[in-house]
């Protein structure tokens, strides 16, 4: 889970991980506040989104003046920014943070992630901070320190003295209490980029990104709720409400499987055919009634979607159940678009049977290629009917 | 022969009492596996299907003896403390069906049974299946055909798909292990190709991999410098976003770690043959097999 700056700062802030005066405004009169509360004459605008790549996007700007502040909030505030990674739809900007400004005499870099290959938490340091340290990784590794840190010890205080000297400011207390937070709050991620000596010689997380374990999340309930929908799709919103493995994609043929690993195979196997998929769905292994259903449901909703491409393994679940689900399901919701069902597995024959004397729009395919293929036919055929429809329209208008 | 386990792999399985657990208890035992037992704490005395349950691994060790293997249904809250409990009684294997576990619980349980000499499969892993001798796990039985291909996957259903291809072309499984879709699991890829290699069984092997983590690649190096035997792979993630966690814990690409180019030019360049469209699995190793004349 991600959350977004201003959080991660209070979180960084309660771990004893110094952070710039600021605070958090929903709008410009509250952003206006909160400089003349802070004082002075240089004062930064954020904008809250969770995406990187927002200085160079115009989410962050520097001002002079609280009026200033003003002026800049409103300009974000309730407008989508548009970042490199946020894709071109971009994110909605709902709060901005309002810092003091900071002359940094050096930037840093200080991160703390989990080693999937090495199988355990570790510490990255760099001296050189603000850019993107897999690019750093990628052409100057020499320039980076990696620490290891034991499982069950934590971090020892002469690795944590390494770290701070090796980046040459006094940051040990910050890389201990980083690598604590990052254990006592099941993190996946977290990144001060860049971490920075001021001009008086304080040193201070600039900018921080955390992410979290979704599978700890349980235990978590305070972090849990700083989960912002509106920073989603909000088909992958609904998704998540209803409890299916979902992710939204940019194409038309809508995709209904179980398990993951077959979900994402059968996108791929789209691609091949020359479709393109509108998401990804794992449906689950049992794949009930009501999880088919609800499935569905997330399908119909979607606009993009043209075809439906169902491509189950019936394995325990056996196939005349999955097929009775889907009948159902689509006799129930009114389904308008084509479906293609692909059944393999327990019961195949009877499933198939069963989708046949239907009497509803499903074309059964044999495997998965096939199925592939016809659900790319079907959205071809409904893009040309659609074409046909909207010119004899314009016709009788003529 | 086979690798991990056989007909003679005494199993217990804890969590038995649940849903799932009970389930596959059944269907197990009806597979002729050797489930001996089941721990459900606070349930010992009971029985599932006619298979005696314990309140701990300690207790039914020493009513039935030796335990080799253990096989999980706990829920994720409490499923890294079963696989503590389990490398304390000396069960040296133990496979993990829960998924959900978070993923710093599991860094420490599997560094905490390997200290013991345990080994973990899994979790969020479907198990491992020898057809015709023992099944641990959820996997459907009657896809498999006993035969030549071992099999290993990070992924559950796109394993069947494997499994069912394989069949369907006549050439059968030697064993099937499902090492999870986690980002660190118990077993990897390596080491189960380790096993497949030194298997007289297991003539060609079937890796199915996906996007996320550095394992296909470790993997890839591994059969460059130590198989013989012909590895069949495909890689599940092609169409995958960036940034995206797509159903698998484990599966998602960060920055550039991860990316589907990355493995399958590294499996190509390794010299395994690459399917292509995961329809066609079980013909690539078909090929393979009579391009090697392998009997």
């Amino acid at each position: 889970m991600n959350i977004h700056e201003y959080q991660a700062k209070r979180i960084l802030k309660n771990y004893g991980i110094p952070v710039p005066e600021g605070e958090v405004a929903s709008n410009p009169a509250k952003a206006k506040k909160i400089a003349m509360k802070i004082g002075g004459n240089s004062f930064v605008v954020k904008a809250q989104v969770h995406a990187g790549g927002r200085g160079k996007a115009g989410g962050i700007k520097v001002a002079h003046s609280p009026d200033e502040v003003y002026e800049i909030a409103k300009n974000m505030i309730g407008k989508k920014l548009v970042t490199h990674q946020t894709g071109p739809e971009g994110k909605i900007v709902k709060k901005v943070l309002v810092e003091k400004g900071v002359k940094a005499k050096k930037e840093y870099y200080l991160g703390v992630v989990i080693d999937r290959s090495k199988e355990k938490v570790c510490v990255i340091a760099n001296p050189e901070g603000g850019v993107e340290i897999e690019e750093v990784a990628e052409k100057n590794p020499n320039l980076i320190m990696t620490e290891y840190i034991d499982s069950f010890w934590g971090i020892a205080d002469y690795k944590a003295k390494k770290i701070a000297k090796f980046l040459g400011i006094p940051a040990e207390n910050i890389v201990k209490n980083l690598v604590r937070m990052f254990f006592e709050l099941d993190c996946s991620l977290c990144e001060i980029n860049p971490l920075v000596e001021t001009e008086d010689g304080e040193i201070l997380a600039l900018d921080a990104k955390i992410n979290f374990d979704d599978n700890a999340l349980f235990r978590h309930k305070e972090i849990a709720q700083l989960y912002d929908p509106s920073q989603e799709d909000p088909r992958d919103v609904k998704a998540k409400k209803i409890g299916i493995s979902y992710v939204g994609l940019d194409g038309n043929i809508g995709c209904l499987v179980n398990g993951a690993g077959l979900a994402m195979a059968t996108m791929d196997e789209i691609l091949l055919a020359g479709g393109k998929p509108a998401n990804f769905l794992d449906v689950g292994g049992g794949a009930s009634l009501e999880q088919v259903k609800s499935a569905f449901s997330i399908l119909l909703s979607d606009k993009r979607v043209k075809t439906i491409f169902v491509n189950i393994f019936g394995g325990i679940m056996k196939c005349d159940v999955v097929a009775t689900a889907l009948v159902q399901a689509a006799k129930e919701m009114g389904i308008k678009v084509p479906i293609v069902v692909r059944l393999e597995g327990t019961n195949v024959e009877l499933g198939r049977k069963i989708l046949n004397e239907s009497q509803l729009n499903i074309i059964t395919a044999n495997d998965m290629r096939e199925g592939a293929k016809l659900a790319v036919e079907k959205v071809k055929e409904f893009e040309q009917e659609a074409k046909k429809r909207r010119s004899k329209k314009k016709e009788t208008y003529v | 022969m086979a690798i991990l386990v056989g007909k003679d792999t005494r199993v217990i399985i804890q969590g038995i009492t649940g849903k799932n657990g009970s389930f596959h208890a059944k269907i197990s035992k009806d597979y002729g596996t050797k489930i001996v037992g089941g721990i459900t704490p606070g349930k010992g005395g009971q029985n599932v299907d006619g298979i005696p349950v314990f309140n701990s691994c300690e207790e039914a060790i020493s009513e039935l003896g030796k335990i080799d293997a253990t096989c999980i249904f706990v829920p994720a809250p409490f499923a890294p403390d079963s696989i503590v409990e389990a490398a304390d009684s000396g069960i040296p294997l133990i496979v993990v069906i829960t998924e959900g576990i978070p993923t710093i619980d599991f860094i420490k349980a599997k560094e905490y049974a390997t200290r013991k000499g345990a080994r973990i499969i899994g979790p969020n892993c479907p198990g491992i299946l020898v057809p015709g001798e023992c099944r641990i796990g959820i996997m459907p039985p009657y896809i498999f055909k006993r035969g030549i291909v071992g099999i290993v996957s990070r992924s559950g259903t796109l394993t069947y798909e494997a499994v069912w291809q394989t069949t369907k072309e006549g050439l059968g499984q030697s064993t099937c292990v499902g090492i999870g879709g986690d980002p660190i699991v118990g077993t990897k890829f390596v080491e189960v190709l380790e096993m497949f290699e030194k298997d007289p069984e297991t003539k060609v092997v079937i890796l199915i991999g996906e996007i996320g983590g550095n394992a296909e690649e470790e993997a890839a190096e591994f059969i460059k410098k130590h198989m013989t035997k012909p590895v069949v792979a495909f890689v599940a993630g092609r169409t995958a976003p960036p940034g995206k966690r797509m159903g698998h814990a484990g599966a998602i690409i960060m920055g550039r770690a991860g990316r589907w180019q990355d493995k399958v030019d590294a499996l190509k360049d390794a010299g395994a043959h690459i399917a292509e469209s995961p329809s066609e699995i079980g013909l690539k190793v078909k090929e393979v097999v009579e391009k090697y004349g392998i009997k």
